[in-house]
């Protein structure tokens, strides 16, 4: 069944594409490094949302053309970002003050594993090395709403949607939203919760592949994305 | 009031063995790599150094790291695009690392400058790195005690600095270097431009001169990234 989930599942700009759905016009996001940057990419026409990089800049907006790259204007990646009007500088201080003041409407986070009661490891493998955490453990619990992209199950085919974290934790409890690159897929009251999922998939191959029990309370949308 | 140091030596020539240093800057973003390089020369061993990171490339944190003076790292993120230095090092059990969340490190510096010993915050609750502290429970949720940081210098770079030690910086270039300078026993900051009084509108001074100890100016500052870049690699 892998190879086939390996045909039908939604490519990482997919992924972001969805989640970018569902951010209200007038919000305020921060993206984690790395491939949640690239929600920024799909926002839909007509809402205007507003960019939050815990390093100290509030309003930025694409990379610059290659050449033009200032290198004191950065994002958390350390990757060169421009300025669009209404923009602002601060120290870390306010920056996290955003943060952990309940003043994000949105974070958007990669994921090693999400635990059905929103439990979420995304920044240790736990496996030695040199252990690195940036500002993901503030972020999880500072948003108003905490969401995950993530691919469905991990390179060798494990869920990523499991019943309890075996890796280290960054935050307990603290995710409300996940999108796979097969479902989306809602935390509430310590369950996983489908809302939508790919037609090409059933629910019980589904479950098969996601580590903690599928709920539903309704009818099961499609998960519908645009070829990108 | 004339807080001038007149050369880069003479900023960091008190710095000792065994001293604590903020040092500003995030990724290249607001490193002070002419104090830092400084620093290198002046060779003091034994630090503790507090930044986001732990050094990129061979030129300004990595380069002291090169350099066996510094013994432990405060910061949130040790990984860049060339690590080495550190990693060779801590993995080798010749530097100890202290990883602390970007907004805990970022409200204990803010703490340690504000007169905040310690406070409470959500961040790493039921985490490996909320091991052994204190938590407790408000308005039912819990919180994890953390405390106030502080230093005996902090090197920080801005863009004006009046002879008074009022500060602006530049871009995102500011990041930790307000707070740092606030949390520090002695504040040098580097400066592109230095003014006289009233050279700066005070509505525009983000750094009150009342944190900063001195001030030296390196106009046409060198940029952490853009050295890095250029594969630098000090001394």
């Amino acid at each position: 069944m892998s190879a086939n989930l390996d045909i039908i599942k939604l490519s990482n700009a997919q992924i972001a594409w969805r989640a970018a759905q569902d951010i209200e016009d007038g919000a305020y996001v921060n993206l984690g490094i790395g491939f949640p940057e690239m929600v920024a990419k799909f926002q839909p026409e007509g809402r205007e949302a507003v960019f939050h990089t815990e390093n100290g800049v509030l309003g930025f907006g694409p990379a610059p053309a290659p050449g033009d790259e200032d290198w004191d204007l950065i994002n958390a990646g350390k990757k060169a970002i421009t300025l669009k009007p209404g923009s602002a500088f601060f120290h870390h201080a306010d920056s996290f003050a955003m943060v952990r003041g309940g003043h994000l409407d949105v974070a958007i986070l990669g994921a090693y594993q999400v635990a059905q009661n929103g439990d979420l490891a995304n920044w240790s493998t736990g496996k030695g090395g040199v252990p690195a955490v940036g500002g993901a453990m503030d972020l999880v619990h500072g948003a108003k709403r905490v969401a995950v992209i993530t691919d469905h199950v991990t390179k060798k085919g494990d869920p990523k949607l499991v019943q309890a974290c075996t890796m280290p934790l960054t935050g307990v409890g603290c995710v409300t939203r996940v999108y796979t690159s097969l479902a989306v897929v809602d935390v509430e009251g310590g369950h996983f919760v489908l809302r939508e999922k790919l037609p090409q998939i059933s629910f019980a191959d589904l479950q098969a592949v996601t580590g903690g029990e599928l709920n539903t309370d309704g009818p099961v949308a499609d998960l519908a994305v645009p070829e990108l | 009031m004339d807080k001038r140091i007149a050369t880069l030596s003479d900023a960091v020539a008190p710095i000792k063995d065994g001293a604590t240093i903020m040092i500003g800057g995030f990724g290249g973003s607001g490193a002070p790599i002419e104090l830092i390089h400084a620093l290198i020369d002046h060779g003091p061993k034994d630090l503790t150094i507090i930044n986001n990171n732990a050094g990129n490339g061979h030129v300004g944190i990595a380069a002291m790291i090169e350099q066996n003076m510094v013994r432990k790292m405060i910061c949130s993120f040790p990984r860049s695009a060339d690590p080495r230095a550190f990693t060779e090092r801590y993995l080798g059990g010749q530097i100890e690392l202290d990883i602390v969340p970007q907004g805990t490190l970022a409200e204990r510096i803010r703490a340690g400058g504000a007169g905040i010993p310690a406070f409470y915050t959500p961040t790493g609750y039921g985490t490996e790195l909320a091991e052994g502290k204190h938590v407790e429970e408000f308005d039912g949720k819990h919180y994890v005690r953390e405390r106030w940081l502080k230093a005996d210098f902090a090197l920080i770079k801005a863009e004006v600095g009046d002879t008074m030690g009022n500060l602006t910086y530049r871009m995102a270039a500011r990041n930790f270097s307000p707070i740092m300078a606030t949390a520090a026993a002695h504040t040098v900051a580097q400066v592109s431009s230095l003014v006289p009084p009233g050279g700066i509108d005070p509505e525009d001074v983000i750094t009150p001169g009342i944190f900063v100890d001195g001030v030296t100016e390196v106009s046409n500052p060198q940029q952490e990234e853009a050295l890095n870049r250029a594969e630098a690699v000090y001394p």
